[in-house]
C-alpha cells in the first residue's frame, strides 16, 4: 500500500524505477490470463522535482482518459488507434505529483457495460477465479490493484463502474461527490453521471490519491471549489459521524430464493451487528419500491440518451478508421456501422428513440423526474443518517458460464441500486467485507453530496471492522 | 393582389477574445486551422466552458432589442451529424434563450415600422467547409466562435424593409459594440423565408426557404426573385412548393431540394454547463453597458437639438461619430456650430486620410476650445476651420495655435475703423468706382486688404459693415 511504498522509496530500500520494473514486469506475467491492459508501458517516466506522498508509486489508468501521446481506446475499435493530443486533468495531477503510469487497463466497450467482457480486446477476468468475470465498466483497473500490480489505479463510474468492479474484486473503489474530481479528458459516456474515481487496497490510500486528484478545474465547469481539507489527515481525527442506515426493500432476507444472496445478506446483517457493536448506530429504514424499481430504467435511459449525443463526435471523420462511401453520410455511416459492437449500438439506437421528439416527454424527461424523486427521498434520508450501507452485490462475481442466467426484479434492484449515487453526485465507496463461496464481496456506503471526508472516516472505522484492510489475491480469508 | 410575408433568421459572430467552449482566439484569418484547440476539435474527453464576455454580449443585444431575458443562462444540444460539426452536436439555446418577443424599430420611406423579434439565442459557429471536384477541405479555425442567432416574426413585407431591417440591425450590433458584422467575411448571415398571399387570404402561402444569404444585395435580389416568381406561379394556376432555394449570381433563385420531413435535433439541456442565475443586479449593470441607439440618437438630433433630418442622419449613423458629436456637446459647445464642425472639417479630413475618428488628433474636447472662439467671435468660422486643418497638419492643440499666433479677432470697431479709412485713402480708384458708378463689388476687394492688413485678424463681419458705411459716407459727403 502507498505509506509502505512511500516508507521505502524515501529509506532507498527501493527505486521508483525498480518499482516501475517490478509492476511492468507482473503486468505482462498476468496479461494473458486476465487481460486487464490495453496498453503496458515500457518506459519508465517520472517528473523531475515533484514531491508529494505519490512521488515515484506506480498506478494505472482506465484507457478512457486523455493521456497524450499513450494510445487511448477507451476499448473499442473506432478509437483502436486514436493517440490524443492533450492530458486529462486527473493525468495531470497524478503527473505532477510524480506518480509514474505502468498501464492503461481495459475496459467495457466505451465504459457501456457492468461485466468486463465487451471490450474489443477480449474478456477481463477475475482474478480471485479466472472462470468469473471481475464486472465493469473498470474491470482492468480492479484487476491491477486486487493483483497487488500497483497500489492504485484511476477508473470512472457512471453507474457503479468503479464500486461493482471493487465488490467483485476484493478491493476498495470510491467515487467522491459529482464535480469533486474533473471530468476534463475522460471520454464521456453519460456526463450528469459521469465520476473519475479511485481503486485502492485501503480507504487510506483512497483518501491520500483523492487528496491528489481532486480540486477546481477551470476546464470543467461542473467542478466544485477547493476546499481548505486533507481527507489523508481527517481519517486521523476521531469520527463524530456514526448514523448509517440500510434500505429494508433491499435488504430483507426473505425476499430471495438464490442461496447465493440469501448466504451474502446474512453475512451483510452479522455484519451490521458487529458495526453496532462497535459504536456505530445502524437503522432499517424503509425506501418506496415503486422508486427502487425505477432506478434501472431510469439509469439505462439517461445514460443511453446522453452516450448517443456523447458519442456522435465519433464518426471517422476528424479521427479514427476512415469509413467507405460515396457520401459523407455513407462515409459516416460505415465508420461507426464498424467501429462499435452490437451491444453499443443498440445503446445508441436506443438512446434515440429515447431522445425523439415524440418520445421525450414520457422516457427522457420523466427519467429526470424520477431522478429528482429518487434523490429527494435519499437526501431525506441524509437528514437523518450521515451514510447508507448496503450491499454492493448480491454475491461474488457471477461466473462467465451463469451470467447469462435470467435474474429476478428484485435481485435487479440489487444488484444496481449504486445507481443511485451517480443520480446524486454522492460520494460512495465499496470496501471488501466478506467473502462468499470463496470470492469477495464488498459492502457499499453513500454520503452527502460535498462530504466526502465524512464518508472516507466513516468507510475507514468500517474498515477495520472487516479486517479486510489491504485484501490482495491470494491473500488467505476467513 | 399578391403580399409576401418574410420572416428572417439573423447569425452575428460575436466579437470577443476567444471562442464560445474554448480558450482558442477568435480571430479572423485566411490560414486554415491555426485558431484550433482538443475543444474545437471535438476530441473525446473535451467539455466546454462557456464565454462570460459572448454572453454578457448576448444579453445586451436582446435588452436593446427589448426582448424579455431569461432567469438564467441554460445551453441545450442541437444533435445531428455533419462534418463541420466536430462534436456531433451544436451547443445552442432552446430552453430558454438570451431573449424573447422583442422588436426593433426601423424608418422605411419616412414611416416608422416595427419588426418583432421572435427569439435570439447564443450559439457556436461550425467549422468551415471547401468543396472540390471529389473532396472536401475542413476548416476548424470557425468552429466554436460565438453565435447570436436572431429569429424575426414573419411580418416583414417588401425587400425595402427586409434590408433596412439587416441594416439597422447590423448598426445595433456596431452601436453595442458586440459585432463587426462584416457580411463578406461571413460574420453576419442571413436565411430568408418568403411566402406571399392574397390580400384576402388568412393564411400564410408555402414557405420557401434561402440559406446562408452574406450580402445584403443578395438578400434584395433574392427577395424580389423570389416575390415574382411565386406571384408569377400563383396568377397562372400554379403552386408554390415547399424547398429550399439559393440565390445565383445572376440575381435568380434555384431550387436546391424539396423540403423532405423536418429533422429531428433531438434537443436536451446541456449536461456539461449547470445553470447560471442572473441577478437584478447583472442586469441593471448589463443595462448601463447599453448606449442609446441609432434611431434614439437620430430623434434625439431633431427633437432635442432642431437638427435637419439630413444632419441628424449623418450624425447618428456612426457611433463612433455620434459619440464624438455628443461629446463635444456636453462641453456646453453651441450646437449650431458643433453641427457646422463636425459635419464638414472633422468628417472631411477623417474621410481624406481614411481613418477612424478615434485616431483623429483633435479631439472633442479640443474642438469644443475652438468652437467657444468662434462663438465668442473672438475668431472666424472660416478661420476656426483653418486653425484646425493646421493643427492636424502639425499635430498640434488648435487652442494653442490660437494663442501663439495671437490669432485674436479684432472686434473692436474704432480699430477697425481706422484701418478701413486708412485702406480706403489708399485704394482711390475702387472708392471712385463706388462713388461714380454705385460699384457694390469694391466690397470685396476692400475686406481682401482689411485682411491683409491685420493678417486675416479682422472681425470680416463687422468689417464689411464699416466699409459699406465709410464708403457711403465718402458718397454723402461729396454731393454735399
Amino acid at each position: 500500500m502507498i505509506d509502505e511504498l512511500r516508507k521505502q522509496l524515501d529509506e532507498g530500500s527501493v527505486t521508483s524505477e525498480e518499482l516501475f520494473e517490478e509492476a511492468v514486469k507482473s503486468a505482462k506475467e498476468v496479461q494473458d490470463t486476465y487481460n486487464p491492459f490495453v496498453t503496458i508501458l515500457d518506459k519508465y517516466k517520472i517528473r523531475r522535482r515533484a514531491n508529494s506522498i505519490l512521488t515515484g508509486i506506480p498506478y494505472t489508468l482506465k484507457d478512457n482518459i486523455s493521456t497524450s501521446n499513450i494510445l487511448t481506446t477507451a476499448s473499442s475499435n473506432i478509437l483502436k488507434d486514436y493517440v490524443p493530443v492533450y492530458d486529462a486533468t486527473v493525468y495531470q495531477k497524478l503527473k505532477k505529483a510524480g506518480a509514474v503510469l505502468v498501464g492503461k487497463t481495459t475496459l467495457d466497450e466505451l465504459a457501456m457495460g457492468g461485466t468486463g467482457t465487451t471490450a474489443a480486446t477480449g474478456v477481463v477476468r477475475n482474478p480471485w477465479n479466472s472462470n468469473c468475470l471481475i464486472g465493469g465498466s473498470s474491470a482492468g483497473s480492479a484487476v491491477s490493484v486486487a493483483l497487488g500490480i500497483v497500489p492504485f489505479s484511476i477508473g470512472s463510474d457512471t453507474g457503479d463502474s468503479i464500486r461493482k468492479p471493487a465488490s467483485f474484486g476484493g478491493v476498495v473503489g470510491f467515487k467522491p461527490t459529482y464535480g469533486r474530481i474533473s471530468r476534463y479528458g475522460l471520454f464521456a459516456f453519460a456526463s450528469s453521471l459521469d465520476h473519475v474515481g479511485v481503486f485502492t487496497r485501503s480507504v487510506r490510500d483512497a483518501a491520500i490519491v483523492t487528496d491528489i486528484i481532486k480540486g477546481y478545474d477551470a476546464k470543467d465547469m461542473t467542478s466544485l471549489k477547493d476546499e481548505d481539507k486533507s481527507y489523508t489527515d481527517e481519517l486521523e481525527k476521531p469520527l463524530t459521524h456514526k448514523k448509517l442506515c440500510y434500505i429494508k426493500e433491499i435488504c430483507d432476507i426473505n425476499q430471495y430464493n438464490d442461496p447465493k444472496v440469501i448466504e451474502t445478506l446474512r453475512k451483510f446483517h452479522d455484519f451490521i451487528d458487529k458495526c453496532r457493536n462497535q459504536g456505530f448506530t445502524v437503522d432499517e429504514v424503509s425506501f418506496d419500491k415503486v422508486l427502487l424499481d425505477a432506478i434501472y430504467p431510469t439509469y439505462m435511459i439517461i445514460s443511453c440518451a446522453e452516450a448517443t449525443s456523447n458519442n456522435a463526435n465519433l464518426t471517422g471523420i476528424q479521427f479514427g478508421p476512415r469509413g467507405d462511401g460515396n457520401s459523407i453520410d455513407e462515409v459516416m455511416f460505415s465508420a461507426r456501422t464498424k467501429g462499435f459492437s452490437e451491444l453499443i449500438k443498440r445503446r445508441f439506437v436506443l438512446g434515440s428513440y429515447i431522445l425523439q421528439k415524440e418520445n421525450q416527454e414520457k422516457l427522457f424527461l420523466n427519467a429526470c423526474r424520477c431522478r429528482r424523486l429518487i434523490v429527494d427521498r435519499v437526501n431525506e434520508l441524509f437528514k437523518d443518517y450521515d451514510g447508507i450501507i448496503l450491499p454492493a452485490s448480491g454475491g461474488g462475481a457471477p461466473s462467465f458460464d451463469s451470467s447469462s442466467e435470467q435474474v429476478t426484479d428484485q435481485q435487479l434492484i440489487l444488484e444496481n441500486h449504486m445507481a443511485i449515487g451517480n443520480f446524486g453526485g454522492f460520494p460512495s465507496i465499496t470496501i471488501p467485507f466478506t467473502f462468499v463461496k470463496d470470492m469477495p464481496v464488498g459492502i457499499n456506503i453513500t454520503g452527502r453530496v460535498m462530504e466526502d471526508d465524512i464518508l472516507l472516516h466513516i468507510a475507514n472505522e468500517v474498515e477495520k471492522i472487516t479486517g479486510l484492510r489491504g485484501l490482495k489475491v491470494g491473500d488467505r480469508h476467513v | 393582389m399578391y403580399k409576401a410575408v418574410i420572416g428572417l433568421e439573423v447569425h452575428c459572430e460575436l466579437d470577443t477574445k476567444s471562442k464560445n467552449f474554448s480558450s482558442s482566439p477568435n480571430l479572423f484569418t485566411e490560414t486554415p486551422n491555426i485558431h484550433v484547440s482538443a475543444v474545437d476539435l471535438g476530441l473525446p474527453g473535451i467539455l466546454p466552458y462557456p464565454n462570460k464576455e459572448a454572453v454578457r454580449k448576448a444579453l445586451k443585444t436582446a435588452m436593446a432589442l427589448h426582448c424579455e431575458n431569461p432567469d438564467e443562462v441554460i445551453f441545450d444540444r442541437k444533435n445531428y451529424f455533419y462534418p463541420d460539426l466536430p462534436k456531433g452536436y451544436q451547443i445552442t439555446q432552446v430552453t430558454k434563450p438570451m431573449g424573447r418577443n422583442g422588436y426593433l424599430d426601423i424608418m422605411v420611406g419616412g414611416e416608422k415600422k416595427r419588426v418583432l423579434i421572435h427569439q435570439l439565442h447564443l450559439e457556436e459557429d461550425t467549422a468551415s467547409l471547401d468543396h472540390f471536384s471529389n473532396y472536401s477541405l475542413i476548416d476548424y479555425n470557425r468552429s466554436g466562435i460565438p453565435l447570436i442567432e436572431i429569429v424575426t416574426e414573419p411580418c416583414i413585407s417588401s425587400a425595402d424593409e427586409a434590408v433596412t431591417f439587416l441594416e439597422d440591425l447590423r448598426d445595433v450590433f456596431l452601436f453595442l459594440g458586440v459585432s463587426e458584422a462584416r457580411s463578406n467575411y461571413g460574420q453576419m448571415r442571413c436565411d430568408v423565408n418568403i411566402s406571399v398571399m392574397k390580400d384576402t387570404d388568412s393564411e400564410f402561402g408555402t414557405k420557401v426557404e434561402m440559406k446562408n444569404i452574406n450580402a445584403f444585395t443578395s438578400v434584395r435580389a433574392a427577395i424580389e426573385y423570389e416575390i415574382k416568381r411565386q406571384t408569377g406561379l400563383l396568377e397562372s394556376g400554379g403552386k408554390v412548393i415547399q424547398e429550399t432555394r439559393r440565390i445565383a449570381e445572376d440575381g435568380k433563385t434555384y431550387s436546391m431540394r424539396e423540403k423532405v420531413d423536418a429533422i429531428d435535433y433531438k434537443y436536451f439541456i446541456e449536461p456539461n454547463i449547470p445553470p447560471v442565475k442572473l441577478s437584478d443586479e447583472f442586469y441593471e449593470e448589463l443595462k448601463g453597458e447599453i448606449p442609446e441607439l441609432k434611431l434614439e440618437r437620430y430623434e434625439k438630433y431633431i427633437e432635442k437639438y432642431q437638427l435637419s433630418e439630413y444632419d441628424a442622419g449623418v450624425l447618428s449613423a456612426k457611433r463612433d461619430i455620434s459619440d464624438y458629436f455628443e461629446e463635444v456637446l456636453s462641453y456646453g459647445s453651441d450646437v449650431e456650430l458643433t453641427v457646422n464642425f463636425v459635419t464638414s472639417a472633422i468628417l472631411s479630413t477623417i474621410k481624406k486620410l481614411e481613418i477612424e475618428i478615434k485616431d483623429l488628433f483633435i479631439t472633442p474636447k479640443m474642438l469644443s476650445g475652438v468652437i467657444d472662439k468662434v462663438k465668442n467671435k473672438e475668431i472666424s468660422l472660416d478661420h476656426g476651420k483653418k486653425i484646425l486643418y493646421q493643427a492636424i497638419e502639425k499635430l498640434v492643440d488648435p487652442n494653442e495655435i490660437i494663442k501663439k499666433q495671437n490669432l485674436h479677432q479684432i472686434n473692436d470697431e474704432d480699430e477697425l475703423r481706422k484701418i478701413i479709412e486708412k485702406v480706403l485713402d489708399e485704394n482711390d480708384i475702387q472708392v471712385r468706382q463706388y462713388i461714380d458708378e454705385g460699384n457694390t463689388y469694391v466690397y470685396n476687394f476692400f475686406i481682401g486688404k482689411v485682411m491683409q492688413k491685420t493678417n486675416r485678424q479682422a472681425n470680416p463681419n463687422m468689417s464689411l459693415d464699416i466699409i459699406k458705411e465709410e464708403l457711403e459716407r465718402r458718397k454723402n459727403n461729396e454731393s454735399k
